[in-house]
């Protein structure tokens, strides 16, 4: 989950890292008070996780609680490469001195914690790389070990971080280090890390991003998630305690296991191009042991969805029994039915593996004629893709 | 032959009393795996009977060891305790680590992967999240289903478990030496290119299949490794080649970040290594299909 710039505002404060003092509104009147609360110059910056917000005017430097009230309200409501502004965040002005570029992120390469520093701050670290890569250091840091003082000397030597601000980076360092291993982060990225005119080092930008595997022993990090990005067919499959990912098409995807999943989209998505460009609509992953209900559930998710014209159920049965698989498909349209919610689209079943004969025989048997059985992957996509080009 | 699992393989379980645990573990002496205990230190000196299989539970995954001379764990543990689970087997030294467990954290992960280093990696782990390891008529530690193909001369390695099935499913007819399913965790002990060297040295092994998925960028160092090291024919498989970037695709690891990670990119890079690639599973298969035959 990654957070916006005041979360992780918020969430250096807590862990005792130098920030600006800031707030985060809604409302114009909101921003006003905020404004009021720190007086003086302030600046105003859109709340959105996408880059490029400050060339967009998505950031804007106001003086006074009444400047600040009209910059909120010529930012909110702002659309920034498709993300429309829900939040601005205020916070006090600094009087930036230089520039510095701090990150901890997970290395997958070496399956360990790589830190990035630089002194050249305040710009894309990519673009230093590429440009300038001595003076980027990177720094691998053993996930058991951590960072002490010693592996925070040594970062800063690394950097070439000037001798004027070298302890307060070291101490920068083991804190964010603290926070990064308390919140369970995989990415923290602070740009700039800025040395201001009375000389301290302060974090003036916060990207951050959090582990979802870890939210069982972060219960505080529910509040985090953006409730206003989170698509309604999404949240009702996390309800259910489905994988669901809500794509742009026609096309509905149910199967199980991640990579068969994807897969599927791939293999709809090619056939689509013989037929009227039809898209998946949907990633859900019903996953390994599924049962009958389960199915139930995830149809009923998919069906949910007004884009989808027709759907693939493609399951290969590890673990999966296919027959509770065919059932489930059965009770599903049932339960439909028995709602009121009569179900028109067409459902194409691709059954294999574990218990497959006996589900092809349930929903033969079943002899519902908006279902419909193709033997194998490809032929089962065709037919979907097929079937959502002429409902479209 | 086989890699890594073999008929001779003793296997414990680490939670094997646990739901998820003792069904698999029902499954796996299904499957002819000679499983020769579990681990529970709440339940350690009672026996759990399996269809007329009475097996011993142990305190410990030492003390496991010392009593049957155990050289395989299957970790089914819930992500809380899989890092302490983890932890355990290094600590006894055991050869290999097979952890299926889904939604560990990945510093948990890292952790677990610096602590192996740092004792000289003496324990192979294998995951997590991940569907553990087949050798089809020999041995299977972990939940891939035994039934799908018998062995054969094929090894495969891959990031998806049900990808693993499938493909195993389509080139039946073949069988398989070993199938790894490595798991698709950001974090993972064994990677594709661990895979490839042991298929690589395996007399028994002439073929490799190696399925991978966005995001990352295993996959390509996967390539470079096999142009350099690898001489037996290799056929690839990326899943993910129309997913958008920035969502997750069910692994905790499936994700295109700004340009990196992409199913092209890691196409390109294994095509350019000398694999054929695939752009379905069926068309994987064929493609396996020929280099058999």
């Amino acid at each position: 989950m990654d957070l916006f710039e005041y979360q992780g505002r918020d969430l250096f404060e807590r862990h005792g890292l130098p920030v600006l003092g800031g707030g985060v509104a809604e409302t114009p009147q909101e921003a006003r008070a905020i404004a009021e609360r720190l007086g003086g110059k302030v600046v105003v910056k859109a709340q959105v996780k996408v880059g490029g917000r400050g060339k967009a005017g998505g950031v804007k430097l106001a003086d006074g609680a009444d400047e600040a009230q009209a910059r909120a309200t010529d930012i909110l409501g702002m659309d920034i490469k498709g993300h429309t502004v829900h939040k601005v965040m205020l916070a006090e002005t600094a009087d930036i001195k230089e520039e510095y570029y701090f990150s901890y992120l997970l290395d997958r390469a070496n399956r360990t914690f790589l830190c990035i520093a630089s002194v050249a701050g305040g710009m894309e670290i990519e673009t230093v790389a590429e440009e300038d890569p001595d003076r980027v250091a990177k720094v691998a840091i053993d996930a058991v070990k951590g960072v002490d003082e010693a592996k925070a000397r040594e970062i800063v030597t690394q950097a070439q971080f000037p001798a004027e601000v070298a302890d307060q980076v070291v101490d920068i360092a083991v804190k964010l280090w603290q926070a990064f291993v308390a919140e369970d982060a995989t990415l923290v990225e602070v740009n700039p890390l800025a040395k201001v005119g009375d000389g301290r080092v302060l974090l003036l930008d916060a990207k951050i991003t959090l582990d979802e595997n870890a939210a069982f022993r972060h219960p505080d990090h529910e509040a985090l998630i953006d409730q206003s990005a989170v698509d309604p067919l999404e949240q009702a499959a996390k309800a259910k305690n489905l994988n669901y990912v809500k794509l742009d098409g026609e096309v509905g995807i149910i199967g199980n296991g991640a990579g068969l999943v994807m897969s599927t989209l791939d293999v709809v998505a090619y056939a689509g191009e013989q037929h009227g460009n039809v898209k998946p609509a949907n990633f859900l992953d019903i996953g390994g042991g599924a049962s009958a209900q389960v199915m139930a559930n995830g149809l009923e998710i998919v069906l949910g969805d007004p884009a989808v014209k027709s759907v693939f159920v493609n399951v290969f049965g590890g673990i999966t029994a296919c027959d509770e698989v065919a059932n489930g498909i059965i009770q599903a349209l049932a339960l439909l039915g028995e709602r009121g919610e009569t179900v028109t689209k067409p459902l194409v079943v691709r059954l294999d593996g574990n218990n497959a004969e006996a589900g092809r025989a349930i929903l033969d048997g079943a002899n519902n004629p908006l279902v419909e059985r193709v033997d194998t992957m490809d032929g089962a996509a065709a037919r979907a893709a097929e079937l959502a080009a002429a409902g479209k | 032959m086989a890699i890594w699992l073999t008929k001779d393989s003793k296997v414990i379980v680490q939670g094997m009393t646990g739901s998820e645990g003792s069904k698999h573990t029902r499954r796996m002496l299904a499957a002819g795996t000679n499983v020769v205990g579990g681990v529970n230190p709440r339940k350690a000196g009672t026996t759990v009977d399996f269809d007329g299989t009475e097996l011993p539970v142990f305190a410990s995954v030492g003390e496991a060891i010392k009593e049957t001379g155990a050289d395989v764990s299957v970790i089914f543990v819930p992500p809380a305790f899989t890092k302490a689970a983890v932890i355990e087997a290094i600590d006894a030294e055991i050869p290999l680590a097979v952890v299926i467990t889904e939604g560990v954290p990945v510093q948990d992960s890292a952790h677990f992967w610096a602590y192996n280093s740092d004792r000289g990696q003496k324990t192979r782990i294998i995951g997590p999240n991940c569907p553990g390891i087949a050798s089809p008529g020999a041995s299977n530690a972990g939940i891939i289903p035994a039934d799908i193909t018998p062995g054969g001369r094929i090894g495969l390695v891959s990031k998806s478990g049900t990808l693993t099935y499938q493909l195993m499913y389509e080139l039946r007819d073949f069988g398989f030496s070993t199938a790894v399913g490595i798991g698709g965790d950001p974090i993972i002990g064994t990677t594709h290119i661990d895979a490839l060297k042991a298929f690589q040295d395996d007399p028994d092994t002439d073929a490799i299949v190696m399925i991978g998925e966005i995001g990352g960028d295993a996959e390509e160092r996967a390539a470079e490794f096999i142009k350099a090291n690898v001489t037996k024919p290799v056929v690839g498989y990326i899943a993910g080649f129309t997913a958008p970037p920035g969502k997750t695709m069910g692994h905790a690891g499936a994700i295109i970040s700004g340009s990196a990670g992409t199913a092209d990119a890691k196409k390109e890079a294994l095509e350019a290594a000398g694999v054929k690639v695939g752009k379905t599973p069926s068309e994987t298969a064929r493609l396996m299909r020929e280099v058999m035959s």
